[in-house]
C-alpha cells in the first residue's frame, strides 16, 4: 500500500481536540527550559544560524517553522551538540539547559544527550528486538537488572502508546513493525532514559495520516512531563500542537510567540505571507 | 514491420548479457570439471582392480593394469626397447606388479604381452612397508590347510589389535612420558639458570625422574613382549614365478582377494579405503595410507589465522573509517593496504621467516625458554608463525570489506544511538560493528579462501613433509603452537614432486587436491552460512 505523504489533514482532525490554548498561562510565568542567547552557527564560512535568542519554555510544546533551509532543524540539533557530528561547524554564543551550558568546553556530551532525547525524521530503530530497542539507553547506562529493565520498557511502551500493538512481539525484531510503528518505538526509546527535553525533527513527515494522527496524539499525551520541542514544515501540524511557535527564515529568528497569537495576529509582514502561504 | 539491425542489435545491451553468461558458464564449466577430474582420478585409486596374471615371454607376473596404450614400435626402438620386428603399433601395459622387495620396482610397463588372465584365488596383501604383495597363499604360521583364507583374516587381525595396541603404547603413553621427561630436565636446566639448583630439589627431580623411568621400563617391557608375541607370524606366499615368500603378519595391513569380491564387497571394501585416506597417518613417504595429519594442520592453521586476522582487520578498519582524520596519510595508508593484497605470497613468507620466526620467536625464547636454548622453542617454524604470517597475508581482504560495511551503516542508526547518550565506542560496538558483522564475515570468507590454498609461504615458516605429532595431543597444554605440522597444500607438493615413488603417487595427489577443494568449500560455507543467518539479524535498513 503507498503511503501517502504529506496529506493536509484538516480535515481528518477535529483541531479542537488538540487545543491546549484554552489552558495555557501567560507566557511570563512559564520556566525556561532552555535559554538561546546570540546563537551563531556557521557551515565553514556559510552562517547558518544568524544570532538566535529565545526562551523555550518548560513542559510545553514548542514548534520550529519555516521554509526548508532556514535552519529549524540546524536550530534543534544545537540542542543535543547533534551538529558536532558534522565537520566544520563552528558555533558562538550559548544555550542554557537549566543552569547548564551546554556548549561549555568540559561538558560530557552523553551526559547532556541523555537530558535531551531526539526523534529523528525517519524512523530509525536499530535491528534488534522491541524490547532491546527501549532498553538500549539503560544498557548504554550500564543496567542490568531485568525487573528495572522489564518495567522501563512496559512504562516507555506504554507513554509512547505503542504497548498494546507490541505487547506480544517484544522479543520480535523490531524492523518487522510499521512505520508509524517504529516511529513511535523510537519515541519510547527516547523517554525511556527519561529526559528533560525531547526533540522532535519532523517526526511525522515520513507517515501516513493514521501515523501521523496517533503521533500527535502522543505530542499532547507526553508535554504534561516533558518539554517539546518539534521541528515541522506541516503549519496545521505546528498549529495543532504547540503552544508556541517560532518562525525562522534565511537562519534568522523572524518571530516567537503563542501558536494562537503567532497563527492569528502574526507581529511581522514575514510570518504573515509564510503562514498565508505567499512562500515557502 | 522493419527487418532487425545490428545496430539496434547492440545497443539493446544483448550482447553484454550474451557474454556474461557465456563467462559464468565457463567459469562454473571449469570449475565442474576440474572436480570431476580430481574426483575421478584421484577417488577411483580406492576401488580393487582386478588382479591378472599376464605372460610376456616366458615371465608371468601378477599385478593390476593401471594404463593401456597404443604407441608406435618405431618410437619405442629408438627407446632402445626389444621388439619382435613387423609390428608397426604396440600396445603396452603399465602393471602395478607390487612385490618391491623382488623386483625393486612395483610399476612397470610390459609390451609385448601375450596373455592376460584373472586368477580367481590370487591375493592382494597390503603392506606396512614395501608395497602391495600379489600372490597366492600357500601357509599361514607354516602350516597349510584347508581354511587358510579364513585363518589368515583371523591372524591378521589378531595381529592387527596388537599392532594398534603397539602404537597406542608408543604413540600416547611412552609419548606424555618423555614429555614429561623433557619438563623435568628443563625444570632442572631452569634452576641451575636461577642458581637455585639445591641438594634438595635436586633430590626430588631426581625421584620424579625416576619414577617416569620406572613407567618407561615398564612399558617397554610390555612392548617387547608384544613385539614378540606379533613377530613370530608368518604367511607363505607364492609369486607368479612359483617362489615362496614368507611375510611376516606384523606387517600386513589386510589381506583380500580382489577377483572374488562382488560388487557389495567391493563397494565395502572401497569406502573403508576412502575412511582410511581421510582418517588415518601416511605410510611409505606419504605414498601409502592417509592424510590425516594434513587435513588436521590445515584447518587448524586455518581457524587460528582468521582467530588472529579478523580482530585485527576489524580494529584496523574500525580506526581507518571512524576515527582516522579522512587526510592524505589515511588515503596512503589506504593505498597501502590495498596494495599488500598483491605482494607475492612467498615475500610474506620470508618476511615471517625473518621477522616473526628468528626476531620475535627468538627473543620469546631468550625471555621465557632460557632453559631449552640453544634448542629452540619458538624460534623456529610452527603453526603459531604460520598462522600470523598467513594472517598477514589476509589483513587487507578483511580491513577492504570491514570499511565496506562500516560504509554502509546508514548515518541515521550512528544518530540514533549518540542521541541516547551513547559514546562514539558504544555505538560502534553495540549498534554499528553488529550490522557490519556480515561484511567482516565476508572478509573472512576471502581470508579462509586464500589462506587455506597458500602453500610457498607455508613451506619456510613451519609446514614439513611429515609431522612426529600433531599440534594438539593430551599433553599440558594440549595446543602446541610451536610444534611443527603438516598441510594439504603441501602435501600435494611433496607426494606429486618429491615423492621416490611417482607412479604410486599420482591417484594420491589428485585425491588430496580434491580433500583441499572441498575443505576449502567446507570452510567457506560454514563461514557463508554464518554470514547469512548475521544478514537476516540485520536486515536491511535501506527501505
Amino acid at each position: 500500500m503507498a503511503k501517502p505523504m504529506e496529506t493536509p489533514m484538516t480535515h481528518a482532525i477535529d483541531v479542537s481536540l488538540f487545543d491546549s490554548r484554552g489552558e495555557s498561562e501567560p507566557p511570563e510565568t512559564l520556566k525556561t527550559c532552555l535559554e538561546v542567547r546570540d546563537l551563531n552557527l556557521y557551515y565553514g564560512d556559510k552562517k547558518a544560524l544568524a544570532s538566535i535568542s529565545l526562551d523555550i519554555p518548560q513542559k510545553k510544546v514548542t514548534a520550529f517553522i519555516g521554509p526548508s533551509g532556514c535552519g529549524k532543524s540546524t536550530l534543534l540539533r544545537c540542542f543535543n551538540r547533534m551538529n558536532d557530528l558534522i565537520d566544520n561547524v563552528s558555533i558562538e554564543g550559548s544555550i542554557l539547559l537549566g543552569e547548564t551550558d551546554i556548549y561549555e568546553g568540559r561538558l560530557n556530551v552523553a551526559d547532556l544527550r541523555r537530558r535531551v532525547g531526539m526523534v529523528f525524521q525517519k524512523p530509525n530503530p536499530f535491528p534488534k528486538t522491541v524490547y532491546e530497542n527501549v532498553a538500549y539507553g539503560l544498557r548504554i547506562q550500564g543496567i542490568k537488572n531485568r525487573e528495572i529493565l522489564d518495567e522501563v520498557v512496559e512504562r516507555s511502551l506504554k507513554s509512547a502508546a505503542l504497548w498494546d500493538e507490541v505487547k506480544d512481539r517484544l522479543h520480535d525484531n523490531a524492523l518487522g513493525l510499521s512505520g508509524g510503528q517504529q516511529q513511535r518505538l523510537v519515541i519510547a526509546r527516547a523517554i525511556a532514559i527519561e529526559p528533560e527535553v525531547i526533540l522532535l525533527d519532523e517526526p511525522a513527515s515520513a507517515l501516513d495520516p493514521i501515523s501521523t494522527l496517533k503521533i500527535e496524539e502522543l505530542i499532547y499525551e507526553l508535554k504534561s512531563d516533558y518539554t517539546i520541542v518539534i521541528v515541522t514544515h506541516n503549519m496545521q501540524q505546528a498549529a495543532r500542537v504547540s503552544d508556541f511557535t517560532a518562525f525562522l527564515y534565511m537562519g534568522e529568528l523572524i518571530e516567537f510567540g503563542p501558536t494562537e497569537r503567532l497563527f492569528t495576529n502574526p507581529g511581522k509582514k514575514q510570518t504573515e505571507d509564510y503562514i498565508t502561504g505567499r512562500y515557502g | 514491420m522493419q527487418s532487425p539491425r545490428a545496430s539496434d542489435w547492440f545497443q539493446s545491451g544483448a550482447p553484454w548479457i550474451w557474454l556474461s553468461a557465456a563467462a559464468v558458464s565457463i567459469s562454473l564449466f571449469a570449475v565442474l570439471s576440474l572436480i570431476l577430474l580430481l574426483a575421478v582420478r584421484g577417488f577411483g585409486h580406492f576401488w580393487p582392480d582386478t588382479v591378472v596374471q599376464i605372460r610376456q615371454d616366458n615371465q608371468t607376473v601378477l599385478g593390476e593394469i593401471k594404463q593401456t596404450e597404443a604407441i608406435a614400435a618405431s618410437r619405442l626402438k629408438g627407446l632402445g626397447v626389444a621388439l619382435p620386428d613387423g609390428e608397426k603399433i604396440i600396445h603396452r601395459h603399465l602393471i602395478k606388479t607390487g612385490n618391491r622387495e623382488l623386483t625393486g620396482l612395483d610399476f612397470r610397463w610390459f609390451y609385448h604381452v601375450t596373455e592376460i588372465r584373472p586368477p580367481e584365488d590370487v591375493y592382494v596383501l597390503e603392506r606396512r612397508e614395501w608395497g602391495n604383495f600379489y600372490g597366492y597363499l600357500k601357509a599361514v604360521n607354516g602350516r597349510p590347510g584347508p581354511d587358510l583364507g579364513a585363518t589368515l583374516q583371523q591372524q591378521i587381525e589378531a595381529a592387527r589389535a596388537i599392532q594398534h595396541e603397539i602404537t597406542q603404547i608408543e604413540k600416547i603413553e611412552i609419548g606424555a612420558v618423555n614429555f614429561q621427561l623433557d619438563k623435568l630436565r628443563l625444570k632442572a636446566r631452569r634452576l641451575e639458570l636461577n642458581n637455585a639448583l639445591n641438594a634438595a630439589n635436586r633430590a626430588s627431580l631426581q625421584a620424579e625422574r625416576n619414577g617416569l623411568d620406572r613407567r618407561y621400563q615398564s612399558l617397554r617391557e610390555r612392548l617387547t613382549q608384544l613385539h614378540d608375541k606379533i613377530a613370530a607370524g608368518t604367511v607363505s606366499m607364492q609369486t607368479s614365478d612359483n617362489r615362496v615368500v614368507d611375510i611376516p603378519l606384523s606387517k600386513i595391513v589386510r589381506a583380500y582377494q580382489p577377483n572374488k569380491l562382488t560388487v557389495f564387497e567391493k563397494l565395502s571394501f572401497y569406502f573403508e579405503k576412502l575412511w582410511e585416506f581421510v582418517s588415518d597417518e601416511p605410510r611409505e613417504a606419504n605414498t601409502e595410507g592417509g592424510i590425516f595429519p594434513a587435513i588436521f594442520g590445515t584447518v587448524l592453521l586455518v581457524l587460528i589465522m582468521s582467530m588472529l586476522v579478523t580482530p585485527m582487520g576489524v580494529i584496523a578498519a574500525v580506526y581507518l573509517r571512524e576515527y582516522a582524520n579522512q587526510g592524505f596519510l589515511t588515503r596512503l595508508i589506504r593505498i597501502a593496504v590495498n596494495n599488500l593484497a598483491g605482494v607475492p605470497a612467498i615475500v610474506y613468507g620470508i618476511f615471517g621467516l625473518g621477522f616473526f620466526v628468528y626476531f620475535l620467536g627468538g627473543a620469546v625464547d631468550q625471555v621465557f625458554y632460557p632453559e631449552s636454548l640453544p634448542a629452540p622453542v619458538f624460534g623456529t617454524p610452527g603453526l603459531l608463525w604460520a598462522s600470523i604470517t598467513l594472517a598477514v597475508l589476509t589483513l587487507p581482504v578483511v580491513i577492504v570489506a570491514t570499511e565496506e560495511g562500516l560504509a554502509r551503516i546508514p548515518r541515521s542508526i550512528r544518530e540514533g544511538s549518540l542521541a541516547l547518550g551513547a559514546t562514539k565506542a558504544e555505538t560502534l560496538w553495540r549498534t554499528v560493528i553488529p550490522m557490519a558483522s556480515p561484511a567482516i564475515m565476508t572478509g573472512m570468507i576471502l581470508a579462509i579462501s586464500r589462506a587455506a590454498g597458500e602453500v610457498a609461504p607455508l613451506m619456510l615458516v613451519g609446514v614439513v613433509k611429515l609431522a612426529p605429532s600433531l599440534p594438539l595431543d593430551g599433553n599440558f597444554p594440549f595446543l602446541h603452537l610451536e610444534r611443527k605440522f603438516m598441510h594439504l597444500g603441501f602435501h600435494i607438493f611433496d607426494v606429486g614432486f618429491q615423492s621416490p615413488n611417482v607412479e604410486a603417487a599420482r591417484p594420491l595427489v589428485y585425491a588430496t587436491a580434491l580433500l583441499l577443494v572441498v575443505v576449502i568449500i567446507v570452510l567457506n560455507l560454514s563461514a557463508i552460512a554464518i554470514r547469512n543467518h548475521l544478514r537476516e539479524k540485520y536486515r536491511a535498513l535501506e527501505n
